[in-house]
């Protein structure tokens, strides 16, 4: 091993941070999947009539679906009977304020480093922390409600504005669109809910907390949110797992909805666990994200992905109206064994419609990354422009990077342009910052922190700094 | 404040530094000079802690301590500054970041707290007037774009932020036009104490002239040739290397 190969396995190994269990007692059901268990599901949930069908009609298509495996990650097919569907965080009664949370509960909050006190007080970003399968505590549900916007679980929605969900649910996201959307469709526990209604500008970041704590549960989270005309919102979804043995298998949806001159940003900043330093345990993460601009509509996608042993996730836009926007903006890290495959669709069918990809990608250890994004230019879209940037960060010679670029182009008058690099962080790099007073450890962060700057940069700010903390701890650890 | 004693290194088969003697007192400026290749630069990186090059030999102590078991970050903590010959690019990283991480890694080394984000602000206006440089300048990516020119300057004015014990600047005189020659050698002149020293390496009289040097060096195929006061300097700009190679070699 050269010196190089040295230093970067050293700042590479890094420890997950967030490995920890609350110890709370939960509400389970069996594990396995059939009608019965979705029934019950429903059941629990008091749902109504049109739910439990919809979740069946999903059911039935996914027992009809392959796996998909044309994805460039290898990994040991979950069985999708010994996953416990239906695992509840058991409250005595209903929240009246966060002071009423579990003791246990807050203590999670703590460790995240998200206590909610600190949050209210000092960002005003409203959370909707989801542990498991069911929001436990809405913040500023009060405040925004004044504004006309809804922001609770989907749970709540489904109960107390039951024909917006009726209305959007499976709109973006049809439940036979893929495997695991078709799962999520069946199975779905909880998540959030969004709407804002016409003309009004949501006055704070909207958040969600996402947490695996139960052993062998898979999350299956829903998140719909709708922009109205002219209105906007910005949105936030940070995603955390303790440390565990077996992998998890996490599979949401999340569907938005841009009406004419609305303007949805959408931020994920996930480091779910990654699985330790030989590749074992870990979140198989499998989200289906897909977001409808109509005219004039934007919506901008950025991520910042840490975590998961395997990730599959491309955000994607429908950019059906004139002059509608998509964007998507996203840094990739992955270390170890991780692999991520993930990227983005632009699927351009009004007129002058535009769309942005950023894909960063950082790869370590014995990591394997990589982007695949598909644009589409559709007959109608007169003038649809698209600007791709693919670049990669390759640290230390095990590890790789591919990228995939679809680029399907039916009308003319479009423009694509695709740009991609691939490049190393250089020892001269390094010996620069430390001859700078910055020892290696520091200096990967801020080299790293450089190129993914124009990702960073659309992050709201609390959360850009976050983000940060969160790749300089998977990148770095035991030097020093 | 520096002291080299027989210096010996290289990288992997050649020797490139063969034996070198050299020492800095606090308050003086020494100047290098020598034919491209005699090892200049291999020397600078050698004292910064390069760990590219393999020390065979000989010892480098600053302000009494052996150093050459520090990594380059303590060596810089301990006061050592490298202008490079060919600074790096770093993309995205801003030079007022750069510099303020730098600083404050530095302090966080010496038990201090990092510095105030006012009076950082402040200091590094001020330097910036010292060395006329130019507002919009701190929010670029570091080197990044820049010109050769404003590459050099740039060393320079993290020099003055960072108030080394020991400077070696390497080469900064390439690439400056007249005026910033000028300016950079009145920064650096204004920098000067009783306390901090300067090695200069150069090809040019000129530079000297601004930066008046207590000694002279002449570096050749590894091993210092010949010491003289500034007139060296003016003889060499005259004669070239010619003569004293030839000194060099008959002994
Ligand atoms: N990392 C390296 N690997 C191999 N050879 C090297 C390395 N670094 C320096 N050398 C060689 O050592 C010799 C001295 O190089 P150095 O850069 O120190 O010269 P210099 O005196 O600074 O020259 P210049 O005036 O051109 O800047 C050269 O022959 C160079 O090719
Ligand atoms: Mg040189």
């Amino acid at each position: 091993m050269t010196e190089e190969d040295k230093i970067l396995e050293e700042v590479t190994a890094a420890e997950y941070k967030y490995g920890f269990t609350t110890d709370i007692e939960s509400d389970k059901i069996p594990k396995g999947l059939n009608e019965d268990v979705i029934r019950i599901i429903s059941q629990k949930k008091n749902e109504p009539e049109w739910l439990l069908e919809y979740r069946l009609k999903a059911f039935r298509s996914w027992e009809k679906m392959e796996e998909p495996d044309w994805a460039n990650i290898n990994y040991e097919k979950p069985n999708y009977q010994d996953i416990i569907y239906y695992a509840a965080p058991k409250q005595k009664k209903k929240l009246e304020s966060l002071d009423d949370l579990d003791p246990e509960m807050k203590k999670t909050f703590d460790k995240l480093g998200i206590s909610l006190d600190e949050q209210k007080r000092l960002a005003g970003v409203a959370v909707d922390f989801v542990m498991d399968s069911v929001s436990v505590a809405t913040s500023f549900k009060d405040n925004l409600a004044d504004l006309g916007i809804i922001f609770c679980s989907i749970s709540e929605a489904v109960q107390e504005h039951p024909e917006l969900v009726k209305k959007y649910i499976g709109t973006v996201v049809p439940t036979s669109d893929n495997f695991f959307s078709a799962l999520n469709s069946a199975v779905f526990t909880d998540g959030s809910f969004c709407y804002i209604p016409k003309g009004v500008k949501c006055p704070m970041e909207l958040s969600t907390y996402f947490r695996i704590n139960e052993a062998g549960t898979g999350q299956f989270e829903r998140t719909l949110l709708i922009a109205d005309k002219g209105s906007y919102v910005s949105y936030l979804e940070g995603c955390t797992a303790p440390m565990r043995d077996e992998n998890q298998l996490h599979a949401a949806v999340v569907e938005l909805i841009a009406m004419d001159d609305a303007e949805i940003k959408y931020s994920t900043v996930q480091n779910w666990y990654p699985g330790d330093a030989e590749g074992k345990g870990g979140v198989f993460n499998f989200v289906t994200k897909r977001g409808i601009c109509h005219d004039r509509a934007k919506i901008s996608w950025t991520q910042v992905e840490t975590g998961s042993a395997v990730t599959w996730k491309y955000p994607s836009c429908i950019l059906k109206g004139d002059d509608s926007i998509g964007e998507f903006y996203s840094v990739a890290v992955t270390n170890n064994y991780q692999q991520a495959d993930t990227g983005t669709k632009m699927i351009h069918l009004g007129k002058n419609s535009k769309s942005t990809i950023i894909s960063k990608g950082i790869c370590a250890g014995k990591s394997e990354g990589s982007y695949r994004g598909l644009v589409k230019i559709m007959k109608g879209a007169e003038n649809a422009r698209n600007f791709s940037q693919c670049d990669s960060l390759l640290m230390g010679d095990k590890c790789g990077s591919h990228t995939f670029p679809y680029i399907e182009v039916k009308n003319k008058s479009a423009k694509v342009e695709h740009e991609a690099t691939t490049s190393k962080i250089g020892e001269d790099q390094i010996f620069y910052c430390n001859q700078r007073g910055i020892g290696t450890e520091e200096a990967i962060a801020l080299i790293v922190n450089g190129y993914c700057k124009d990702v960073l940069n659309q992050l709201p700010m609390e959360f850009a700094v976050e983000a940060q903390k969160l790749l300089a701890i998977s990148l770095e650890g035991s030097v020093g | 404040m520096l002291s080299i004693k027989d210096l010996k290194a290289g990288v992997e088969e050649s020797q490139i530094l063969k034996g070198i003697n050299l020492e800095v007192k606090p308050g003086e400026v020494h100047a290098i000079m020598g034919p491209n290749g005699s090892g200049k630069s291999t020397l600078s990186s050698v004292i910064a802690g390069r760990e590219d090059y393999e020390v065979k030999g000989g010892s480098i102590s600053f302000e009494g301590d052996d150093i050459l078991e520090l990594d380059p970050e303590e060596r810089a903590h301990k006061g050592i500054f490298l202008s490079f010959q060919y600074p790096i690019e770093i993309p995205g990283v801003s030079v007022s970041n750069f510099i303020k991480t730098s600083l404050n890694e530095s302090r966080k080394a010496q038990g201090l707290e990092p510095m105030p984000a006012g009076d950082l602000l402040k200091m590094m206006r001020e330097k910036m007037e010292l060395f006329e440089i130019k507002k919009g300048y701190l929010s670029r990516s570091l080197n990044q774009g820049f010109s050769g020119g404003e590459k050099k300057r740039n060393e320079i004015f993290q020099m003055a932020m960072l108030e080394p014990k020991l400077a070696i600047l390497d080469e900064t005189d390439s690439g400056l036009d007249i005026d910033a020659l000028r300016i950079v050698a009145n920064g650096v002149n204004k920098l000067r104490s009783d306390d901090n020293a300067t090695i200069v390496i150069t090809h040019y009289q000129r530079l000297l002239d601004y930066i008046i040097p207590d000694f002279v060096h002449v570096l050749y195929d590894g091993r210092i040739v010949k010491s003289g006061t500034k007139e060296l300097a003016h003889e060499l700009e005259e004669k070239g290397y010619d003569w004293i190679i030839k000194e060099a070699d008959q002994c």
